[in-house]
C-alpha cells in the first residue's frame, strides 16, 4: 500500500479531511525551501506537493509562475528537487507523509520517463501530478510509475463530465485531484455548493479519495472544502506568503519560514475543525 | 500513421500523433473542449456549406488566389533556378495568416462561441484575427509579448483600429512563447465561451492538422498555377519556418511528389553556433510544450530557452509537430538563415523586384540566394512570399542605422 493510500486511510480513521500543501521546490532558495518542507508535517500538512519549477507553467497564475522563476534563478534543478526529498526522509525520519512532485511533463520526458520514475522513487517521492499529461497521453508514464510504486494523480475539472470521468480514473492512483474552478491557479474560488456537487459526482465513479484545489486561501475556505472532500489543497496562498517574507532585493527576511508554517497551522486548524464522523 | 509508406500526407493518427510528435499535452480543463473542437472541425470539413462559405471569403474578401509571379530580375541576378514567388503577401491583411483565421473564425461562429483569443508574434496573425473578428462582430483579445508590442508597433495599432484588445505579456521572455502561455491561461478560464484561434501548425491536436488544412490553399493553388504556366510541377519549394504554417501550406500538397525537393528555412538569429537563434530543428531536440511534442530549444533539464530572431514572427523556441516528423522522415530539408542574411535579402528584393517582403520570408529568400545559383536554369523554384514588409520598415531602418 502506498504512503498516499495509507495516509488517506489514517485520515478516514481519524474522521477528518487532510490538508495538502504545495510549495515550489527551491523558492526562494534551496535552504529556506528545505526548512519550510521540513516543518510542514508538524504544522499540519498531511500531504505535500513539491512543485518542480518550469520556465513555462501554462496552468499557473502569476504567484506560482514567479515562485518558479525565483527558484530557477536560485539554481533549483530536478536533481536538487530529488535531493530535498531525500534529505527530508533521512533527516526528519518521516516515512509517512506523502510527497508528490507537481509540474509539467517536459522535465520528466527529458530525463527519460523510466529513469525519472526510478530516481524519484529512490529519493522518497510517492507520486506525480503532471498538469499537462491528461489521460490521452498518460500511458507514457503510467507503466513506469507503477513499476516504481509511484501514484499518478490525474486532474479532473468542472469540464470533465460523467462520460469522460472513467477515462481519467483509469489512470488515477492515490487520490483524484479535482480542480474546482475553470482557470489557472490562485485566481478564483469555487462556491461550497459547487464543490459539494462535483465531489459527490466524482465519488459516484470511484472509491479513490478526492482532493480539491485551486482558490483555497483561508482556514474558512479550507474547512468548507473539508466538509465535502477528503482533502483540501492550498498552493498559491502559501507561495504568496513566501513572497511576503522577502525583502526588496528578494532576500529572505528573518521569520519567513515561521510565518509560512504559521499560515499552514491556521489552515490545518480549519480543516481539522470539521468532523467527518 | 504509416511509418514506412507510400504517403506522407495521411497524418496525424486518431490521437493527433505524427509518429513521435504532436499529441494533446494540455490541462484536463481544456481536454473536453479540445475534443469538442476536433469533432466540430471534422463536421465542418465535411460540410459543403462551410467549405463554400470559406471559399467565398477567401476569394472575395481575402483576394485569393494569390498570383504566382515569375521573378525574372531575381532569376537573372542569381543566374540559376527559375524563381517564382507565391504572392501570399498580397492577401488582405498582408500575409498568409488570413487563410487560417477565416477558417477558424467561421468555425468559432459555427460552434456558437462568443469570444475569440489569439497569440501573436509579429502581429500578422493578430491583425488577421482582429480583422476576421471585426467582420463577424465577435469580441477579440490578442496576447502579444511586450517586446513584440514594441518592435511591431504598426501592427499593434492596426489591431486596435480593428476593435481588438491587445494584451501585452510581460512574463518569461515577453515574446511569442509567452504570449501563447498567456492565451492558454486565458482559455482555461474561459473555454466554455471562448474560441482559441492558434496562428500556426502547433498546439494540441487538432490544431496542427486543422491549421495545415486551412493553409493548404497555398500549395494547392501553386499546383494549378504552375501547371498552367509551365505545364509541369515545380522542382524546388522553399519557405521560412517559425511555427511553420506558411511552409506547411505550401509543402503539404507536394509531399507525395517525389521529384519535388522541399526546403524549410528556420531563423538562424546571430548564427546557430552562437546559441542565439530560433532554429528548433537544427539546434533543438524533442520535448513537450504548448500541447504538443516537437523539437524545442531547451536546456539539459528541459527548461525552455529563449529564441532569438530579428523577425518577431520566427522568434519561437518550437515548431509544428508535423515538421518535426517530416525532418525525421527525411522528406523535407531544414536549413537556417541568419538575421544578417535575411536583412541583405530583404534589401535585394526591394531593389530588384520592387517588393518589400516581411522579414520572415526574407529568411527563405536568403537561402534562395545561396541555393538558386547552384541549380540548373530549368529548375522551377517556388518560394512562398508569405508576408509583406510594411510592418518591418521601422525595425529594418533602425538596424541599418537610418531614421524614418
Amino acid at each position: 500500500m502506498s504512503r498516499i493510500t495509507k495516509r488517506f486511510e489514517k485520515l478516514k480513521a481519524d474522521k477528518r479531511a487532510g490538508l495538502v500543501i504545495y510549495i515550489s521546490a527551491g523558492d526562494p532558495n534551496a535552504e529556506v525551501s528545505y526548512d519550510i518542507l521540513k516543518g510542514l508535517p508538524a504544522a499540519g500538512a498531511d500531504l505535500i506537493e513539491l512543485g518542480m519549477p518550469f520556465t513555462d507553467p501554462m496552468a499557473d497564475g502569476p504567484s506560482i509562475q514567479v515562485a518558479g522563476q525565483r527558484a530557477l534563478k536560485a539554481g533549483m534543478t530536478v536533481d536538487g528537487t530529488f535531493d530535498m526529498v531525500r534529505r527530508f526522509r533521512k533527516e526528519t525520519g518521516d516515512n509517512d507523509t506523502p510527497i508528490l512532485l507537481m509540474g509539467y511533463y517536459n522535465l520528466v520526458y527529458q530525463r527519460g520517463v523510466e529513469r525519472f520514475c526510478k530516481e524519484a522513487a529512490a529519493a522518497g517521492v510517492d507520486g506525480f501530478i503532471l498538469v499537462d499529461l491528461p489521460p490521452e497521453e498518460a500511458d507514457e508514464l503510467k507503466p513506469h510509475a507503477e513499476a516504481h510504486g509511484l501514484d499518478t494523480v490525474l486532474l479532473t475539472a468542472p469540464t470533465t463530465d460523467d462520460k469522460r470521468l472513467p477515462a481519467v480514473l483509469k489512470y488515477s492512483a492515490g487520490f483524484v485531484y479535482f480542480v474546482s474552478v475553470l482557470g489557472i491557479t490562485g485566481t478564483k474560488s469555487a462556491t461550497e455548493e459547487a464543490v459539494a456537487t462535483h465531489v459527490a459526482r466524482i465519488k459516484r465513479h470511484t472509491k479513490l479519495p478526492v482532493g480539491v484545489g485551486f482558490g483555497i486561501r483561508t482556514p474558512e475556505q479550507a474547512a468548507a472544502v473539508a466538509r465535502h472532500a477528503d482533502a483540501a489543497v492550498v498552493g498559491t496562498a502559501i507561495v504568496d506568503r513566501v513572497k511576503a517574507g522577502l525583502d526588496a532585493d528578494g532576500k529572505p527576511k528573518p521569520g519567513l519560514t515561521a510565518g509560512v508554517l504559521a499560515d499552514v497551522k491556521a489552515l490545518a486548524g480549519g480543516v481539522r475543525s470539521v468532523s467527518k464522523a | 500513421m504509416p511509418t514506412s509508406t507510400n504517403s506522407f500526407r495521411t497524418g496525424p493518427d486518431e490521437r493527433g500523433h505524427f509518429g513521435l510528435f504532436g499529441g494533446r499535452y494540455v490541462a484536463e480543463t481544456l481536454m473536453p473542449l479540445i475534443l469538442d473542437l476536433e469533432k466540430a472541425y471534422n463536421e465542418a470539413k465535411a460540410d459543403p456549406q462551410f467549405q463554400g462559405e470559406l471559399n467565398y471569403l477567401l476569394a472575395q474578401y481575402a483576394g485569393r488566389p494569390s498570383p504566382l509571379y515569375y521573378a525574372e530580375r531575381l532569376t537573372k541576378h542569381l543566374g540559376g533556378a527559375k524563381i517564382y514567388f507565391k504572392r501570399d503577401e498580397l492577401n488582405h491583411t498582408g500575409s498568409h495568416k488570413i487563410n487560417n483565421v477565416l477558417g477558424q473564425v467561421l468555425l468559432a461562429k459555427r460552434m456558437g462561441k462568443t469570444r475569440v483569443i489569439a497569440e501573436t508574434g509579429a502581429g500578422q496573425h493578430g491583425v488577421a484575427t482582429a480583422t476576421a473578428c471585426a467582420l463577424f462582430d465577435i469580441p477579440c483579445v490578442v496576447f502579444m509579448g511586450s517586446v513584440d508590442v514594441e518592435r511591431q508597433a504598426p501592427n499593434v495599432f492596426r489591431m486596435k483600429m480593428l476593435g481588438a484588445e491587445v494584451r501585452p505579456v510581460t512574463s518569461g521572455s515577453s515574446t511569442l512563447k509567452d504570449a501563447m502561455n498567456e492565451a492558454l491561461r486565458d482559455w482555461v478560464a474561459t473555454c466554455e465561451t471562448t474560441f482559441y484561434c492558434i496562428g500556426t501548425v502547433a498546439g494540441p491536436h487538432p490544431y496542427p492538422s486543422m491549421v495545415r488544412d486551412f493553409q493548404c490553399v497555398i500549395g494547392n493553388e501553386v499546383r494549378t498555377q504552375i501547371m498552367e504556366m509551365e505545364g509541369r510541377l515545380p522542382d524546388t519549394l522553399v519557405a521560412c519556418i517559425g511555427g511553420g504554417s506558411n511552409a506547411m501550406g505550401l509543402f503539404h500538397p507536394f509531399l507525395d511528389d517525389k521529384g519535388v525537393r522541399i526546403v524549410g528555412v528556420e531563423a538562424g538569429g546571430k548564427g546557430v553556433e552562437t546559441g542565439e537563434h530560433a532554429a528548433s530543428l537544427t539546434g533543438g531536440r524533442p520535448g513537450v510544450l504548448h500541447g504538443n511534442r516537437t523539437y524545442l530549444l531547451q536546456d539539459k533539464e528541459g527548461q525552455i530557452t529563449e529564441a532569438h530572431s530579428i523577425s518577431a514572427g520566427l522568434d519561437y523556441p518550437g515548431i509544428g509537430p508535423e515538421h518535426s516528423w517530416l525532418k525525421e522522415q527525411g522528406r523535407v530539408e531544414y536549413v537556417s538563415a541568419t538575421d544578417n542574411e535575411a536583412l541583405t535579402a530583404f534589401q535585394l528584393l526591394c531593389k530588384l523586384e520592387g517588393i518589400i517582403p516581411a522579414l520572415e520570408p526574407a529568411h527563405a529568400l536568403a537561402h534562395v540566394t545561396k541555393l538558386a545559383p547552384t541549380l540548373p536554369k530549368d529548375n522551377l523554384l517556388v518560394i512562398n512570399l508569405c508576408g509583406r514588409g510594411d510592418k518591418d520598415v521601422f525595425a529594418v531602418a533602425e538596424r541599418l542605422g537610418m531614421k524614418v
